[in-house]
């Protein structure tokens, strides 16, 4: 047996528990699960049997490939999992229940809530500094078998581009996680916005006339192109993207957060 | 052992647990609830029920499932929202506490974990979250009786039994002053739940404050002290552990059965007939004894009622509060009737 000496009253006094130390333990649970050891451990696998695919292609046909091409070759498999990974954090707290113990050593769930966001926020970090490193290795070996002639220019304004786009994704998979409060409908939903929606927003252009003007500003997927051109976003593409922006990520963010705060935690 | 030394100047009665009278705040209780009701739609899930649970007793919240225990104990940790009333721990509200898992330690289900993390992960987590020294979880782990190889199996394939000791464990790591647990020995065998007792009984006489709660009478009976009995919503009774058993009547026995019964019935008491000898009465002992002193009886018995007698208190206090009541029998003589289903040997204990 081990000391149980219970101390006198309640103490009001003592400080709350730290806003970096939840940080820190919604980052350990991101990937102490085996589900969450998956996804990470997939999202790497694909990107680096991406990276093979460019480079045996590049070589076999000739393409010179640089390295802002290796960058946005590690977004892809990145920006279709990351939102998983955000999904999964919120969700798996109702699926696994654990948000009775989660939300009883923090009651303040608008402070855990937060830590979440945070977390995904490093991750996108961790995830865009993970895939520069997988371009150098590709653009290296670019170089080193191929023609020699390597493009290794890349623009700052494009770098945060490129994290800016795994932010938003990784925002939209809590959202939509904090929204449906559900692991399997909220990774359907996601999918759905962002692979389905954006073909019916190119059959609507298509179709229906004055909808052309319209879709610009509704349509988020969209709206984040820019962020990986070089130069960046104008000045209109900036208001598309707060736009479209404000419809699908801010009101439902913060109808998320809402529900949250208020649900009973069963 | 540390500090054996009672922290409050709370004294225990030694003569048995105190009724606990919901009518008179006691001034020492920690955790105080007053007339707090949750109302879902139209079902109210918690009827305006009063209690206080004091330091140095465990409390046992008694009622079968469904009568509102869980909700109430998820209002006490600020996870539901109380329609009205309130409940405080310490004369504060759950959610003002900071830091709260490091001064009351809640077990709300022990099912609650997530099953691909490891059970030393669970407790690393929640220690990291309170921010405590690194050896509380191998302390806690050794406490509950968890090994180090039982400690790397992931949640998913533990069973209800090492999820409970797991639970327990999880609430103790700060060494809290306060214990909330809901059905912890739920899924316990009998040697875990007098494992437990010793457990909480060694925690509760070192001043700390203990509310459990299950819906199996005999685990209230080994573990708790007092007593708080619900059903569908509402306290239907609430007490020192004896004085409630005490309430359940007297077994009596007699060489001469017959002269008993007489004795008694002359004395006004009424009896039934439990062994070929003996009686069971609602009436108190020392009135059986009193009546049987008079008529000169010889007994061979006479004891407070048993366990069947705390039984059917428990289904008596709880059957017309129940969720889903037993159906009442139907009459034999009248045949099987349409509406009647087949019988249900579960009916009512769902």
């Amino acid at each position: 047996m081990t000391a149980l000496a219970p101390e006198v009253g309640i103490d009001l006094n003592r400080p709350r528990v730290p806003f970096v130390r939840l940080v820190r333990v919604e980052l350990r649970k991101l990937a102490d699960t085996r589900a969450g050891k998956w996804l990470v451990g997939t999202i790497a696998a694909i990107s680096l049997v991406v990276m093979i695919i460019m480079l045996w292609v590049g070589l076999a046909e000739d393409v010179n490939l640089g390295f802002t091409d290796f960058l946005s070759g590690m977004n892809i498999p990145m920006g279709v999992l990351l939102p998983v990974l955000g999904v999964l954090s919120v969700t798996s707290e109702w699926s696994q229940r654990t948000a009775l113990v989660t939300f009883t050593l923090e009651p303040h769930r608008g402070r855990v809530l937060a830590a979440k966001v945070v977390t995904g926020l490093l991750t996108a970090l961790f995830a865009v500094v993970a895939s520069l490193v997988a371009a150098v290795i590709g653009t290296l070996l670019m170089d080193v078998l191929g023609s020699g002639d390597t493009r290794w220019s890349i623009e700052a304004i494009q770098f945060a581009g490129f994290y800016a786009g795994q932010a938003l994704a990784l925002l939209m998979g809590i959202t939509f996680g904090m929204l449906l409060l559900s692991s399997p409908a909220a990774i359907v939903v996601y999918f759905a916005w962002a692979f389905v929606l954006p073909g019916i927003f190119g059959l609507a252009v298509a179709f229906i006339g004055w909808f052309g003007d319209v879709w610009p500003w509704i349509d988020f997927s969209a709206a984040q192109a820019p962020l990986f051109q070089s130069g960046g976003p104008s000045g209109e593409e900036w208001a598309h993207l707060g736009v479209s922006g404000l419809i699908w990520l801010v009101i439902p963010f913060v109808l998320g957060w809402y529900r949250v705060l208020r649900s009973e935690i069963k | 052992m540390p500090d054996t030394t009672p922290t409050f100047g709370y004294v225990l009665p030694s003569h048995g647990p105190m009724p606990v009278d919901p009518g008179t705040r006691d001034a020492e209780g920690m955790i105080e609830v007053q007339n707090l009701s949750k109302r879902y739609g139209d079902h109210l899930a918690v009827d305006a029920i009063s209690f206080t649970c004091r330091p140095g007793s465990v409390t046992g919240f008694l009622g079968p499932n469904g009568a509102g225990k869980s909700t109430t104990l998820r209002m006490l940790a600020g996870l539901t929202h109380p329609s009205s009333g309130t409940a405080t721990i310490g004369g504060h509200r759950y959610a003002d506490i900071p830091n709260p898992g490091a001064q009351i330690g809640v077990l709300l289900d022990a099912s609650a974990q997530h099953n691909g993390r490891t059970g030393r992960e669970v407790l690393t987590i929640a220690s990291h979250t309170m921010g405590l020294p690194k050896n509380r979880v191998d302390e806690m782990l050794d406490l509950v009786g968890l090994s180090p190889k039982e400690a790397k199996r992931r949640v998913g394939n533990y069973s209800l039994g090492m999820r409970q000791r797991l639970g327990i464990a999880q609430s103790l790591l700060a060494d809290p002053q306060v214990l909330v647990l809901d059905e912890p020995a739920n899924g316990l065998d009998p040697a875990g739940i007098h494992w437990m007792r010793q457990l909480l009984r060694h925690y509760a006489d070192r001043g700390g404050t203990v509310l459990l709660s299950s819906h199996l009478l005999h685990e209230i009976e080994v573990i708790a002290d007092e007593i708080i009995v619900i059903g569908n919503g509402k306290i239907v009774a609430q007490g020192g552990k004896e004085e409630l058993l005490a309430g359940a009547g007297t077994f009596v026995r007699a060489l001469e059965p017959d002269a008993l019964a007489r004795a008694l019935s002359v004395a006004g008491i009424h009896i039934t007939p439990a062994t070929a000898d003996g009686f069971t009465t609602d009436a108190d002992p020392a009135d059986v004894g009193k009546a049987v002193a008079a008529a000169g009886v010889a007994l061979i018995e006479l004891r407070p009622g048993d366990r069947a007698g705390l039984e059917d208190l428990f289904l008596q206090l709880t059957a017309g509060n129940q969720r889903d009541p037993l159906a009442p029998a139907p009459n034999p003589a009248a045949g099987p009737q349409a509406g009647f289903g087949p019988a249900d040997p579960q009916g009512g204990q769902a």
